[in-house]
């Protein structure tokens, strides 16, 4: 599945200043290997020996993962993952 | 206390006081850190505050802005009310209820908004937005209008019509989001990174977040410079509940006050309880719920400061607990009918939980309770229609007379 991987402000700089990053992949799980097999210095930011951080949020299609299957949602060609900060709103 | 940078409440990362409120390190959420305040004489700090404006102004020396741009809504210093005849009617010896209806725009928020757009248009912003479930709103426009700059305002598109008409008619562009608050708040944090405007909760949330404090300080001078021992507060993000138990341990470490932390109690919707099932459950980290409550106002599924109120609550003592629609609306009628001060949901939240804490104990005898009513019942009318009723008669004397009263009044 080609999917869209569209990046927050501060993650930008690690990825050659792109804010959308095309990859390959089945899962969500899938195309975070993919983006961090093309830029590496996002793996550390946005996961630690747990795996994906705690403020860090990730979304298909707008629907938040965790009320999906977590990192093993499935994408569909042409989906769109957005990662964000968990910290906003109040 | 000088504001001396952001830092990062995961990794302790430093950042200047700028527009950002997620470490790039790690994403954990970023706080306003001080100067430390050793060796400033209490008393002295306490002249200062006694000195200052009738409104949160005169906390200043705890806030990250010095002082109010031109023209700034007056907000804080909403009364503290002895509440003897709910007390009485709960089991509780000392009971104050902190009344926030009485602010401009008639909820909490306006603090935090006060804080963040002064902040806002110090960093030069011209533009000043939020995602909102309410009375957020109601605060972003009225602030704005008072500070003559524009605002943009995202709430879920079925909010009450309250809240929305006391947006727009501030000249707020109102924009209704087809989805829950959880949505709204997702559109807006992607926003956020695409327009260079302020939202006050999304990229100025750390300055946000301070204006909460003023509530807690508030209560303290209040009780004459004094701890209550237990205080319960509505638990949405969490933002509020935490700053608070932040605020009291400013004061103590700069011996404004003395004595352990109040027993930190949060409320929300038995529709809308991210943190008061992980409290429940024992876990330190909240799964998110879709909300399906009247109290539209807490109806965060996702709440940002959920670990942290998580935290606060077991290390005070305090609990996290939740309350159903119908003991909602009977939280705000027995408010109103014993204390005169009407609640929007978020109140009657606020009050079914104080009932329950009472009734299972968690108050000692002599022990003083603080409860924070958050927002004005006008906003949310909706809620308790069924539970008023009026008796009418033809305008005679007879028929007055003669009129057979079929109800009484909620």
């Amino acid at each position: 599945m080609s999917v869209t991987v569209k990046l927050p402000t501060q993650l930008r700089d690690l990825a050659s200043g792109e804010a959308e990053i095309p990859v390959e992949g089945a899962t969500v799980n899938d195309c975070l290997a993919a983006l961090f097999g093309a830029h590496p210095a996002l793996k550390d930011r946005l996961t630690d020996e747990n795996g994906v951080r705690r403020f860090v949020n990730l979304y298909v299609g707008g629907e938040d993962v965790r009320f999906l299957d977590g990192v093993n949602t499935a994408v569909a060609d042409g989906a769109e993952i957005t990662v964000l900060p968990a910290v906003a709103g109040g | 206390m000088p504001p001396k940078s952001l830092k990062c409440k995961e990794c302790q990362e430093e950042y200047p006081l700028e527009a950002i409120y997620a470490c790039s390190r790690c994403f954990g959420p970023l706080e306003v850190s001080y100067e430390p305040l050793d060796g400033r004489d209490p008393a002295e700090l306490k002249r200062r505050i006694q000195a200052g404006p009738n409104t949160l102004w005169r906390y200043a020396d705890f806030l990250p802005v010095q002082r109010p741009p031109e023209g700034a809504l007056p907000t804080g210093m909403t009364p503290l009310i002895r509440a003897d005849r709910l007390g009485k009617e709960l089991g509780i010896d000392e009971l104050w209820i902190k009344s926030e209806t009485a602010n401009p725009t008639h909820s909490f928020k306006d603090r935090v908004v006060a804080v963040a757009m002064a902040r806002g248009l110090e960093l030069g912003f011209k533009t000043f937005a939020c995602a909102s479930t309410g009375n957020l709103a109601n605060a972003v426009a009225a602030h704005a209008a008072a500070a003559g700059v524009p605002a943009w305002v995202f709430i879920p598109a079925d909010l009450e019509r309250e809240k929305i008409t006391a947006t727009a008619i501030h000249g707020a562009r109102v924009i209704g989001v087809k989805g829950n608050y959880d949505q709204v708040n997702r559109m807006c944090s992607e926003l956020a990174h695409e327009r260079d405007w302020a939202f006050v909760n999304v990229n100025l949330r750390p300055y946000y977040a301070e204006g909460s404090k003023t509530l807690a300080y508030e209560i303290a001078e209040q009780l004459d410079w004094r701890l209550p021992n237990h205080l319960v507060a509505p638990v949405a993000s969490g933002s509020l509940h935490t700053r608070m138990g932040k605020a009291f341990d400013e004061w103590r470490d700069c011996g404004l006050v003395s004595g352990p932390l109040p027993a930190m109690h949060g409320a929300q919707a038995a529709g809308c309880a991210p943190v008061a099932n992980a409290f429940e459950e024992g876990a330190d980290f909240c799964r998110p719920v879709k909300p399906d409550t009247i109290a539209r106002s807490l109806a965060i599924g996702d709440p940002a400061d959920g670990p942290f109120a998580l935290e606060l609550a077991r290390r005070t003592g305090g609990a996290i607990e939740s309350a159903t629609d119908d003991e909602i609306r009977e939280g705000i009628s027995l408010l109103a009918k014993t204390t005169g001060v009407f609640t929007e949901t978020a109140g009657g939240v606020t009050i079914a939980v104080l009932k329950k804490l009472a009734e299972r104990g968690a108050f000692g005898p002599g022990e003083s309770v603080v409860a924070t009513i958050t927002g004005d019942g006008l906003k949310t009318p909706d809620a308790i229609s069924d539970l008023i009723h009026i008796d009418e008669v033809e305008p005679t004397v007879e028929a007055f007379e003669n009129l057979e009263l079929v109800g009484v009044s909620a």
